[in-house]
């Protein structure tokens, strides 16, 4: 089982060092590769998590699209950008923000709730069998279901497809 | 803890996501550029699905209760769209004002 720690280092250490060189490159087409980088790491957390499905839609629609996405965007609004500073007048207080976020986050819920000694650290028993990408399909087009939010997630995409062309267009 | 086929505790999934979040913060208050910005709210997304699955993968006790997995499908659905309008939006200020540093964008600053 320690193959499961050493996978688990190697993914945390790609989310969290592609996300911290994504904050501090100057360059944006890096920042946008970093971000893919991060993606893969998340992607294999919910391989960890036996999450296949959610694995690949993060591969398909986040590596796929949004962060091909993101690189035509820094290629069409390439500009001056790399000489000027990195980081506005408030960084340090988006730092302190930040710094703080993370140390109430982790000392004030999650170490005193779930961690070694916590309150939950057992947890409920969990069940070896993984749930399908069946079960799923099934439960996002059944009645009792999620048939309603799937339709939602639908008309938001169509009218967020309709808002970027119309925002994003020359007007004449 | 028999039938517990995953050895690594919950708290080290929360503590990278919440990393993640940190990190996320700190990108989209101190970067200048726009579109930097809005790698710090994908960051943001990320590590809260992160949450979303590993709360549902510990503390779920029927797996074929796929409540956590499909909350997580909805959010990349969300971030999809926002991605397509948040760029679209950066698009057209570069073309009108030919920047993308925020600080630049002051038309509706009183």
């Amino acid at each position: 089982m320690i193959a499961q720690y050493i996978a688990f280092g190697v993914f945390a250490a790609a989310t969290l060092g592609g996300a911290v060189a994504l904050v501090w490159s100057r360059n944006l087409v890096h920042s946008a590769l970093y971000l893919i980088l991060s993606l893969f790491g998340t992607a294999g957390f919910f391989v960890l998590l036996s999450a296949p499905f959610l694995a690949a839609i993060q591969v398909l629609v986040y590596i796929g699209a949004i962060a091909i996405l993101f690189i035509f965007a820094v290629m069409l609004t390439r500009s001056l950008t790399n000489i000027t500073d990195l980081f506005n007048r408030q960084m340090w207080v988006g730092a302190l923000t930040g710094g703080l976020l993370f140390i109430t986050v982790l000392v004030g819920i999650i170490l005193p709730v779930w961690g070694p000694n916590g309150s939950l650290a057992e947890g409920l028993p969990r069940s070896v069998d993984v749930a399908t990408t069946r079960d799923i399909g099934l439960q996002l087009v059944s009645g009792n279901g999620y048939v309603l939010p799937f339709e939602l997630a639908s008309i938001l995409l169509t009218a967020a497809m309709i808002g970027a062309i119309v925002i994003a267009r020359e007007s004449e | 803890m028999e039938q517990g086929i995953q050895i690594i505790p919950l708290w080290m999934y929360l503590v990278v996501s919440a990393s993640l979040l940190s990190i996320g913060v700190f990108g989209v208050l101190s970067r200048r550029n726009a579109v930097a910005i809005l790698m710090g709210i994908e960051l943001m997304l990320n590590a809260v699905n992160i949450n979303l699955v590993a709360f549902w993968r510990y503390t779920t006790p029927d797996m074929a209760n796929v409540d956590g997995l499909v909350f997580a499908a909805f959010l990349f659905v969300v971030a999809a769209a926002e991605a397509a309008v948040g760029l679209a939006i950066v698009i057209s200020v570069y073309r009108n004002r030919s920047s993308v540093i925020v600080e630049d964008v002051d038309l509706l600053r009183w």
